[in-house]
Order: structure tokens, then sequence, then C-alpha cells
């Protein structure tokens, strides 16, 4: 049975912007992150990465690390323990531990540049990074194969070598393509012939990076009882616990996971690298703590970047403006493993159009590339980029308003996905009326200085959001505070908007609650904070919990008063019966006679979230004689459901809108011949920076999502969706000239334009 | 009746077709039905007793978090999609 709810409209803590809990122990450096652990007898740990991106390793010498001085341990894949073939269950995630196993230490081939091969722990920083680099590995280097074309091209290197392929079912060994998958319904093929417009475009885009600051760490004890405990960057400890038990077969109950502050992750914090090495290193060294930091260009050469691809999209419409047919193949790049985002990308990218027939075939394919990780909204970025810029040329040859177009085709309750799952209530319908009406549409573009050229783009796109699995405790104090338990990591302040729902049931001002993430051993489980899922779904852990802690505070009440719990009401933070009253901070000194201290405790498991779509529009400058794109005025309209810390939504709504600008415009992984990135520092890989960004004006639409008593909806994905295509159709309107590759680069549209 | 939204890769077994009604009160007992009546989908749907991991039932509009032992309302339609996690 799954709970709906009447929204409730009028707030007191809900849709105000406090100061988040943790705000100043942050801005005073005070906040301890993974690279701040410091304990008792700790040594340093480093890594062996291999020089090529696709090679064979046929030995490995580590004799000279093990003789030098200060070195306690080196480990190569042979340390770890034999793991199952197949995919485990591991919390809310699916492992592939051999295949994991792999990708965080090469067994007999490494598949990037930067795959690790060999690690050190020794007495300090230096020595493990000389003892590391003192380890001799003879390689047989093979063709490395770096895009999806040349992997799926016939002879192609294999990646893989005992990877079977499931093509639709069958089975096919030799193969780059892990997996193609297809959702079919209707007539497609017919529908195609029976459509006045038909536009088929094939556009790429390349591999970009999710550019968290804080690198990737991980410090590790393994005690002499065989307990682990684990310190690491993470967007969810739990998560963290079991892809590292599950590699190093240990029972979940044998690793504790301390949390420790998150510099960023955007999905690239979902994966373990280092724990496990850590902690295996750790037990070589009797019992050492090891920690590790990963450097930027490891970073970006071999941790989980999203993927790049190639998407063709055809898309048939009728005169009067339907679409009637639509079909893609989705080919994203897997990395050196299988386990792309291309199964998102396929509920994605039909999802904001209710179109009457569809075909999506989806292709998971290997590149000699770091193994591709989540990054905000996985796969549906590239997919909105694809069906984006085809509907935008249907609307140039109709001739039609972009919006109404949008509008007369628009997904709403009762839509199939592309997939054919049933819409419930979503708010795409209002998100564009709201697009519609803005200033900013309204608004004429102006003119553009002279040498420059100015051109309006808008696209929308959809995220699904996540529900899944949260804890949270409440701790009632004397003194009427409440101490809060969650389990969530806290990337955007969820501390905060968690808090907030808490309060808005107990009455307490949310300053008066003192929000904690403790260790995996001290709280229930907890997802990660990813799929925009947290301030939904802890936040409704917290509020069942806010709940119960009313319901058992009825009873005490009843007790002091004399009177039965069912006489007790409770509203506004204030307990009434028989006309006796008492404020629920008044109260918390009071409990002893009743039974001591109150406290309570709510676990939730979400079937669903209420889905998030978001439109954009942007208005941007060429110079048409360097071809620099100057965005000038940019606004995100997005369905939040209800905006619970209205400041923060807005911030990450409009974070995610410059991820997506830099996607559109800059960011790549340039690859060389030999399979090199060649950008591999926040030099060379260019993302936009404050002084590169006008405001990003958001315009927050509040459909209220049915599924929670507050009508959240999941926020901190979808705006980073619709930039690449608004981007890349402003840059088409000021230019004259369409772009099917991405980032739409200077040399892109100087090539375009015919200026070099 | 719950209705089965087969996916692509299951319809072989099932002469093509996109959806197939099948009588049920639980997802366990609609998979063992299934199976019966197309003989091959069960093993693409379950591994050692639970749905396989990275599979998602959606019953209804829901992603399914109680498994085989989810209740079906008459009429309910079902999909298997590939669970996917999020940023």
């Amino acid at each position: 049975m799954v709970a709906t709810y009447e929204t409730k409209t009028d707030y007191k803590v809900i849709g105000n912007s406090p100061i988040r809990h943790d705000g100043l122990d942050k801005v005073t450096g005070r906040a301890i992150y993974g690279g701040d652990v410091k304990v008792p007898g700790l040594i340093w740990g480093d890594v062996l990465r291999s020089p090529h991106a696709h090679a064979r390793i046929k030995s490995i010498d580590t004799s000279a690390a093990e003789a030098m001085d200060g070195v306690f341990a080196v480990l190569t894949h042979d340390d770890f323990p034999t793991a199952d073939e197949g995919t485990i269950a591991a919390g809310e995630d699916s492992v592939d531990l051999r295949r994991d196993q792999a990708n965080i230490m090469a067994k007999d081939k490494v598949h990037y540049r930067g795959h690790v091969v060999a690690a050190v722990a020794a007495i300090d920083r230096n020595t493990a990074e000389e003892a590391a680099h003192a380890i001799k590995v003879e390689y047989e280097v093979l063709k490395p194969v770096s895009d999806v074309d040349t992997s799926m091209a016939d002879g192609a290197p294999i990646i893989l070598e005992d990877l079977v392929g499931d093509h639709l079912g069958k089975e096919v060994p030799n193969t780059n393509i892990a997996r193609i998958f297809r959702h079919e319904f209707g007539d497609v093929d017919d529908a195609f012939a029976n459509s006045d417009i038909v536009i088929e475009r094939t556009v790429s885009m390349s591999m970009v990076h999710q550019g968290y600051i804080e690198p990737h760490n991980a410090t590790a004890i393994w005690a002499q009882d065989d307990n682990l405990t684990v310190w690491s960057s993470t967007q969810g400890s739990f998560g963290v616990r079991s892809q590292t038990a599950g590699l190093l077969g240990l029972p979940e109950s044998r690793v504790k996971v301390n949390y420790v502050e998150i510099g960023g992750g955007f999905g690239g914090k979902t994966k373990v690298y280092f724990a496990p090495i850590a902690a295996l290193l750790s037990r070589k060294s009797g019992g050492r703590p090891v920690k590790f930091v990963m450097d930027r260009p490891s970073v970006f050469e071999a941790s989980g970047p999203a993927p790049g691809g190639k998407i063709r999209m055809k898309i048939g419409v009728n005169k009067d403006g339907k679409i009637t047919a639509a079909d893609t193949d989705l080919m994203l790049e897997s990395g050196g493993y299988p386990g792309s985002a291309v199964g998102a990308a396929a509920i994605c990218v039909f999802a904001c159009y209710d179109l009457p027939v569809s075909r999506i075939t989806g292709y998971d394919i290997l590149v000699n590339k770091p193994k591709s990780a989540a990054y905000r909204a996985p796969g549906s970025p590239q997919a909105s980029f694809a069906i984006e810029t085809v509907i935008d040329e249907i609307c140039d040859e109709l001739g039609v308003d972009k919006i109404q177009f949008r509008l007369d085709n628009a997904a709403h309750e009762g839509t199939r996905r592309g997939d054919g799952v049933q819409f419930s209530r979503v708010g795409l319908e209002e998100t564009l009326e709201a697009t519609r009406d803005s200033d900013h549409w309204k608004s004429p573009l102006g003119d553009a200085p002279a040498g420059k050229a100015r051109g309006r783009g808008i696209a929308s796109a959809y995220w699904m959001n996540g529900g899944g699995k949260s804890t949270c405790d409440l701790m009632l104090q004397d003194d009427g505070t409440v101490m809060l338990n969650e389990g969530s990591a806290d990337i955007g302040g969820t501390r905060t908007s968690i808090a907030m729902q808490a309060a808005e049931v107990l009455g307490i001002p949310v300053e008066d609650f003192h929000p904690s993430i403790p260790d995996t051993d001290t709280i229930g489980f907890t997802g990660i904070t990813g799929g925009s899922r947290t301030t939904y779904t802890t936040g409704l852990a917290a509020y069942n919990a806010a709940q119960k802690l009313v319901d058992e505070l009825k009873g005490r009440v009843a007790d002091l008063w004399e009177t039965e719990a069912k006489n007790v009401e409770f509203a506004d933070g204030t307990f009434t019966a028989n006309g006796d009253s008492i404020g629920i901070q008044d109260l918390a000194g009071r409990l002893d006679p009743t039974g001591g201290p109150a406290t309570s405790t709510a676990s939730v498991n979400l079937a669903e979230a209420g889905a998030a779509y978001g439109v954009h529009i942007c208005d941007l400058e060429v110079d048409l004689a360097t071809g620099k794109t100057d965005i000038i005025r940019y606004t995100a309209i997005q369905d939040v459901g209800k905006a619970v810390h209205p400041q923060y939504a807005e911030g990450q709504i409009q974070g995610g809108a410059v991820q997506g600008i830099g996607w559109a415009l800059n960011e790549e992984y340039f690859i060389t011949d030999d399979g090199s990135m060649a950008n591999k520092s926040f030099l060379d890989y260019r993302m936009p920076t404050s002084l590169d960004m006008p405001m990003i004006d958001t315009i927050m639409v509040e459909v209220p999502n049915p599924l929670h008593p507050y009508g959240v909806r999941g926020i901190g994905e979808v705006p980073i969706c619709p930039p690449l295509s608004a981007v890349t159709q402003a840059v088409k309107q000021a230019t004259g000239k369409a772009y099917y590759e991405l980032p739409v680069k200077p040399g892109r549209i100087l090539e375009a334009t015919d200026s070099i | 009746m719950a209705t089965v939204f087969l996916p692509y890769a299951l319809r072989k077994y099932a002469d093509g077709v996109e959806q197939v009604d099948v009588p049920a009160k639980t997802l366990g007992e609609l998979i063992d039905n299934l199976e019966a009546a197309y003989p091959g989908t069960k093993h693409h749907l379950v591994n050692e007793g639970a749905l396989k991991p990275g599979l998602a039932a959606i019953v209804g509009h829901m992603a399914t978090r109680r498994g085989l032992l989810q209740k079906l309302e008459p009429d309910v339609e079902v999909h298997f999609i590939t669970a996917i996690a999020g940023g």
C-alpha cells in the first residue's frame, strides 16, 4: 500500500531559508573531510597506475618496493579474495564483484590509462610514492579503443576478453558491446511512413567529469579481530560498507564506515576506489591505519566520469504539430568495464513527450577510458541533447512556437514513458506554462554588439528521481532541543532540509535541532545521497519519526494530566486537553516521571519519488571572430513539488544549470591517439567559473508530489539536463548553423561558420 | 488479472506480443504463472528466489520494494525494467 497525502499548505518552517546547521563549521574550516582524517599510527598509501590505455600485464615485480626502508606492505590483485562471478545486490546497488575488483586493481589487463596495477603502504606519503614507482611492470601494449564507433567496428580490439554480451537476449562472445536492449511499443515504422515530416539526426558528445573539488580519499584500519573501520569521502556510507565488504569477502557487520564531510560528488562518489585497497594494506601492515588521497590527474583519468557516445534520433510529426513516432539508438560509453548510464537514458529520452508509438534501443559499449559512473541525472543530459536538438529542428520546419509545440505534445498523468511505465501526477505542463509566461521568454533578445551574434535556445528534460531506504532518529532533550540522527551524506544542505520537516511537525524551531550523521553502526540503513532522493526520502523518515514522537508525547502528557492519550490534541507545537495546554519544549523538561527520555525512530523504503521536469531558456552571444560564447541571460524553470528550503533548492538548480552549460560549451575528455587524456587538470579541463556565468535566474513551479505530506519532489539532478540543447540551439540561432557534436567550443563554431 | 508489459527480450517467448494478461495475487505467483504460460521467461526475472539484482519490477506506477511478496491489485499493470540509481 502506498501512502498518498492531502498536501499541507500552511507552513511555519517549510518554505523558509534558515542558515544550515553545518555552515559555520564549513566556512571556518572546522568541518572534517576525508583528507583531514588523522588517527594514531597513520601510514600512507599510494598506487602505481598504468601508463597505457590498453595493455596486457605480463609481469609485476614488487621486490624493489618491498625492500625499501619505510615500506610496510605491497599489494597486487593477487591479494584480493577470489570474487564470485555475477552481479550481487549490495545495499540498494547491484555490484559485479569480479569486474569491480578488476577495476579498482587490474588483474591481467589494464583497460584505461591510470588503471591501478599495484599499491604500497609506507611510513609517509613521499616514501609511498617512491615505492610505488619502484614496482616494475612489463606490459604488452595493445591498440586502444577510444570511441563507440571504433569499439563497435568489425575487427575492433576486444577489451574484455571473457565478456559475453547480451544483445537483445542473445549471448554474443568477442564483443565490446556489453548489452543491447530495447523498449518498443506500437508499429513505429508504419507511423513514420504516415508522418508528414520525419527528421533524423545523429548527435555525439564527449566523456565529461563531475569536477568535484575534493578528490577521492579513504583511510582504513583492519583490526586484529578482523573488524574493519573506514573513513571515506562518499555520497553514502552504507554504499562504501556494502561494496568494501563485498569486494573483500567480509560480512557487512564487520565493516564500520565513519561519515566525513564531502566536497562534492554529483554521482562520482557512489563507487569505492581506495577503501578496499587501504583495508588490505592495513591488514598486511599489521593493522596500521592506511590513508589514501587521490591526485587530480588520477581523478580525471581513473575515477568515474559520465559517458560520452553517440545518439541517433528520428522523430515523425504531422502538419498539425502532433508527434507521430519516435525512434532512437542510444550508444553510450561504459568505459573499461560494462555498466554505463544507458538504461537511465532510455527511461528519460522520450519522457517529456506523449508519444503514440516509440522504439528505444540502448547500447552499453566498452572503450579504453575510465569506468563511467553516475553524474547528476546519469544518461538524461545526453538523451535530452539528442531529442531536443531534433525537436528544435521540427519546430523550425513547422514554423511553430517552441513552447506551444511542447505543450501540445507534453507528457502528463497517464502518459507512458518510452519504457512503458505510466506517469502519475507530473508537472511538465505547468512548467512549460511558467516558461511561456516568464519575463525572459517574453523579452526580446536584443541586438548584438558589432562583431557578435545573439541567439536564444530552449530545451526541456526529465529525471525520475529516487526513493529507496532511509532512517532518521529523534531524541528530545530536557532543554527542549532535538538531537536528530540521519544516514544521508550532506552534500547540499540536507541536514537542514531534513530537520525542517521534523521541525514542521513538532512546532520546534529548526535552529533548536542538532542534526548529525553517524557511522554505519549507529544509524539504520540509508541509501546514497543520489537520485535526488535525500530531502524527499530521508525527509519523509524525519517526518514519520516526528509523528511517532508526537504520539509518544501525547501519552506522556496524558500521564501528567491524568487523562487518556486520546483526549490530548497537538497543534503548532502545543499539547492541549481539557483546558490545559503545554508547549512541547516546556514539556521536554518534565518527562522524567512519565518514563524518562522521549525518542523515536523511523525507516522508510519508498517505491516512487515523483518525477521532476525542467525547462531552460538560454540567451547568448557569439564572437564571430573568435568563436567565444558568452551566456548573457539564463533562466531555469523547474517543478520542485515544494521547495522545503527555497534558497538551497534554487542553489541546486543554478549549480546543475552551470554544470550543463559547461558540458555544452567547453568540457570534454580530449583523448590523444595513444588513448591518453590530454587535459587532466582544471587548467586544461575547462569548467565554467563564476566569472563565466551571469546570474542563473530560477522559477520554481510547485506541483505537489502526492506521495509526500509536504509535496516534496527531488530537485538536484534534472537542472543539468536541458542546458546541453538549450545552449546549442542558442548558438544555432546566433550563427545560423546546426551543431550535432558537443562541446560547441570556439573551434567548432568557427569551422561551422567558415571563419577559419 | 494483471497485465504484464513484457520486456523486449522476453517477447520471443510469447509470439512477439507486447503485453499479456496473467492471473496472480502476488508478484511471485505472477512470474510462476508467466513461466507456465510462456516457458523460458522466469530465469530472466528471478535468481535464487528473488528478483534478479539490477532488475526492478514496476507495479502500477511504483517500483515494488517487497519483491516477489508484492501483492497485486486486480487489473494492475506490471513492468520489468533495469533498476536505476541516480547521481
